[in-house]
């Protein structure tokens, strides 16, 4: 068989993956809101510096 | 941060010492809202913002009907056992800090699970435990936090809408199968004969069919729908030709690699759907947070306060209040059906719908609309019609709202579409009748390709790239349009029509006359210091209309609701307020909206207030006369016709005391006699007429407050430039039609290769998406020229 056999699935399977990740996005409303989580994204170093909070209360009562 | 304005919200905090963690606050409900976030380690709140808060409103009872079962079953999106999940609809939303607060309400309250923040929607949706907690908590909860969220009478039962997503599927399949068969075709682009070629050309050919299949029979639906739609009402619209095309490129294709004779032109056919269908999402740009399908249930709220029979309190939906009901209206409540007034003092503000913003006072025994909003304390009432039955809903049970206007135009590209196709066939019919002469094996090629090169893609494109950029052009300038369609309506339009109050008059701005003896300048400093403690509107506006005067600490104060306000520094004593109250008999019933003062128990005048006129009112309509017919439709009184002809072009034709239904009378009768009417309007009882016009503009001095159906919002301070707009959707239908000269040349370009019978798969590759391209270059970057004129 030839190896442009195995290419060819290789480059469609692969195709195919992505176009299954994209269906699913969809699916779960990744693409309703696009303006959200672009805010959100932001906010991480905030929230980190919240949960660390009680982390270091509770070394210095150990 | 400067110390005078209020941490939470940002207002001016000077006159007020409240602090808290050296913080100044403007009042008391800021303060609270800052301490609850600081007591939840929620201060980065401020972090994200200066100063991004807004006071919380009081409202005490406001949510009781949310104890009702019924209807807060009708407002959850998902309810089980002990999980509820609600979208709420929040105003306020209006920056980075709110969407990080809002998400993260658990740490308020552990009962949340979980909440996420839709920007463009201002909605939050909003995952608890229904065990511990309930909706009406959550809504008392977001309310504390100054995030009231907005409940209406639309809410009730459409909480399980489903979005739909369908064209992010259809382009995602056309572009995926795109993308693939250009892959697969590429190797037959460079090399048409070889070993190579003819070992694995079959392969090649056959994956490529299999792409294809999904793309015309899932993501090309819509076209054959729509053309299947107009040939069986005898129209030939743009989509025929297209699925013409469509046919022939699929049939032919699968034939020729059937027969082994050719590629076919699988990359042509999933490109050219895939290019229209991202034409049809570029243009399908919406405001979300915008709605223009309003009516009357938007505002109307979804349960009420009802007094039954054992003087018992009991919440009960809109729609089932029956006529002869007693209902509790609290103070900033809605009243939802006509009525009349039992008890308390009623002060209703009208604005909903009349767009009329000053306050009507009334007393025991007088009828109340529905519509009106209660602003003094709480007042009781009898019910004389239901909801459906009422003064203001009945407008809307004229036809006007059931009929969609997009139906019943031709727009621009439909309109050649005609002309088009049959050229196209003819051609096709000629061209192969003179090669059956000449050659008949090559008949049916020369036919097909006729067909195929002709697909009016880039016909098709032209409008939704020009119309999508144009709409987004605009938005960004606060002329929000509903869809592509108002943009060509526009264009045609010849007459206009304008309301008065609240569209041609600005509600912010009021200009006030004083007649009567001159006031010394204690008085005046008096005056303004006893106005500066009244939160009422009038005192708010004469306030900020008085000159500087040095502020004084007065010694007594009072506010009587719904009469006036009496002060006392030292030995002067100043009453403001309406005549009777500051002991003024003999006034004269006048049109206009009054507040009387007199100091020291004499009489001393009055102010009288006036609408101030939009800037640049009359520059607009002197710069639209040339072209347009103008009217202005008010319902008010003639009291303002004097001051209209003045200011106005005296071809203006100016009509008082029009009702609702007379607007909606005047446009329809006019329309009859050719008219394309464009009309202007801001409240509620404009919606007939905005909805019956060719184009209805509703003028909103805060887009994000609600403004009646329309095909158009238009911000107020962008009032003077509507002339302009009308312009730049003219000179958007002019590049549509340069766009189809210019497709027509590609055209021409592409018969000759297909007349002449040498039509190959990498010609048609070439030229159909160069084509669309071009296009789609020349319409963004004149419409982007157009946007840089508006500056």
């Amino acid at each position: 068989m030839s190896v442009i056999y195995i290419l060819l699935s290789i480059s469609i399977i692969v195709a195919i993956g992505f176009f299954i990740a994209f269906i699913y996005a969809v699916k779960k409303g990744q693409f309703d809101d696009s303006y959200t989580p672009s805010v959100r994204m932001l906010f991480e170093d905030e929230l980190v510096k919240e949960q660390l909070k009680p982390s270091i209360k509770t070394k210095k009562t150990n | 941060m400067s110390k005078n304005t209020c941490f939470h919200c940002g207002l001016n905090a000077t006159s007020t010492k409240i602090t808290f963690d050296d913080k100044s606050f403007c009042c008391n409900g800021c303060k609270t809202v800052y301490e609850i976030f600081s007591a939840n380690d929620l201060t980065c709140y401020y972090d994200l913002q200066q100063a991004p808060g807004t006071t919380p409103k009081d409202i005490e009872g406001k949510y009781n009907f949310l104890e009702n079962l019924k209807i807060v079953d009708q407002l959850l999106e998902f309810n089980d056992e002990n999980t509820q999940i609600v979208n709420l609809y929040i105003p306020n939303i209006h920056c980075s800090s709110c969407i990080w607060i809002l998400e993260n309400l658990n740490k308020l309250n552990p009962s949340i699970s979980s909440s996420i923040v839709n920007f463009g929607k201002k909605s939050v949706r909003v995952t608890y435990n229904s065990e511990k907690y309930s909706l009406k908590n959550l809504v008392t909860l977001l309310s504390s936090i100054g995030y009231e969220p907005y409940i209406s009478l639309d809410d009730y039962s459409v909480g399980k809408k489903q979005i739909d997503r369908s064209l992010i599927y259809k382009l995602g399949v056309a572009g995926f199968a795109f993308g693939n068969i250009m892959f697969l075709s590429f190797p037959e682009y460079f090399q048409v004969s070889g070993f190579w070629i003819e070992q694995y050309a079959p392969v090649f050919r056959w994956l490529m069919f299999v792409f294809s299949i999904p793309v015309v029979f899932y993501s090309a639906q819509d076209y054959f729908i729509s053309a299947y739609k107009g040939l069986r009402s005898k129209i030939l619209n743009i989509d025929v030709p297209i699925v013409l095309g469509v046919l022939v490129l699929f049939l032919r294709s699968t034939f020729e690699i059937i027969l082994d004779i050719g590629t076919g032109f699988f990359d042509s056919l999933t490109g050219l759907i895939f290019f229209l269908l991202l034409g049809k999402f570029f243009q399908q740009k919406t405001y979300t947070f915008l709605s223009f399908e309003r009516d009357y249930k938007s505002y109307f709220p979804i349960g009420i306060t009802k007094i039954t029979s054992k003087e018992k309190e009991e919440s009960i939906q809109v729609y089932d209040i029956k006529k002869g009901d007693r209902l509790l209206i609290r103070n900033e409540e809605l009243i939802p059906v006509d009525c009349i007034l039992i008890k308390g003092n009623a002060r209703i503000d009208y604005s909903f719908v009349t767009g009329e913003s000053k306050t009507v006072s009334k007393q025991s025994g007088d009828k109340l609309f529905a519509g009106g909003k209660q602003l003094n304390g709480t007042i009781e009432v009898d019910v004389l019609k239901s909801v459906e039955q009422s003064y203001l809903t009945q407008l809307w049970s004229n036809d006007v709202f059931k009929t969609d206007k997009t139906l019943a135009f031709t727009n621009i590209t439909n309109s050649i579409s005609k002309r088009f196709t049959i050229t196209i066939l003819l051609i096709a019919l000629i061209a192969s009748s003179y090669w059956v002469i000449l050659d008949s094996s090559k008949v049916l090629n020369v036919f097909t390709s006729v067909l195929i090169i002709a697909c009016p893609c880039a016909i098709a494109l032209s409008a939704p790239f020009t119309f999508g950029n144009i709409l987004r052009i605009l938005g960004k300038k606060k002329f929000y349009l509903k869809n592509a369609s108002v943009i060509e309506q526009l264009a045609k339009i010849n007459t206009i029509i304008f309301d008065k109050t609240g569209t041609i008059t600005a509600n912010k701005e009021t200009t006030i006359n004083y007649e009567g003896a001159t006031l010394s300048a204690s008085e005046e400093a008096l005056l303004k210091s006893t106005l500066r403690g009244s939160n009422h509107p009038l005192s708010r506006s004469l306030y900020s209309l008085l000159d500087e005067h040095n502020i004084v600490s007065l010694d007594t104060f009072k506010e009587h609701f719904g009469k006036g306000i009496e002060a006392k520094y030292k030995q002067e004593y100043i009453k403001i307020g309406s005549a009777p109250f500051v002991g003024h008999s003999s006034d004269v019933a006048t049109l206009n909206t009054t507040v009387h003062v007199s100091t020291n128990n004499t009489y001393k005048g009055k102010f009288t207030f006036y609408n101030a006129y939009r800037k640049g009112l009359s520059q607009l309509f002197n710069a639209l006369k040339k072209e347009y017919d103008l009217v202005i439709l008010s319902g008010d009184n003639a009291g303002e016709k004097d001051n209209l002809t003045k200011l106005l072009p005296t071809k203006t034709k100016l009509l008082f005391n029009q009702k609702p239904e007379d607007k909606l009378e005047y446009i329809r009768y006019h329309q009859s006699e050719g008219a394309k009417v464009l009309m202007v309007g801001d409240g509620l009882n404009d919606a007939g007429a905005l909805a019956q016009s060719n184009v209805g503009i509703a003028i909103s001095e805060n887009v994000n407050v609600f403004s009646p159906a329309c095909d158009a919002i238009l911000d107020a301070s962008k009032f003077n430039q509507l002339f302009n707009y009308i312009k730049i959707s003219k000179s958007a239908i002019k590049i549509i039609k340069w766009c189809f000269l210019l497709s027509f040349i590609y055209n021409i370009i592409g018969l000759y290769f297909a007349v002449t019978g040498q039509l190959a798969p990498v010609v048609a590759a070439i030229l159909m998406p160069l084509s669309s391209i071009s296009i789609v270059v020349f319409t963004t970057i004149t419409t982007n020229i157009l946007g840089k004129k508006l500056e």
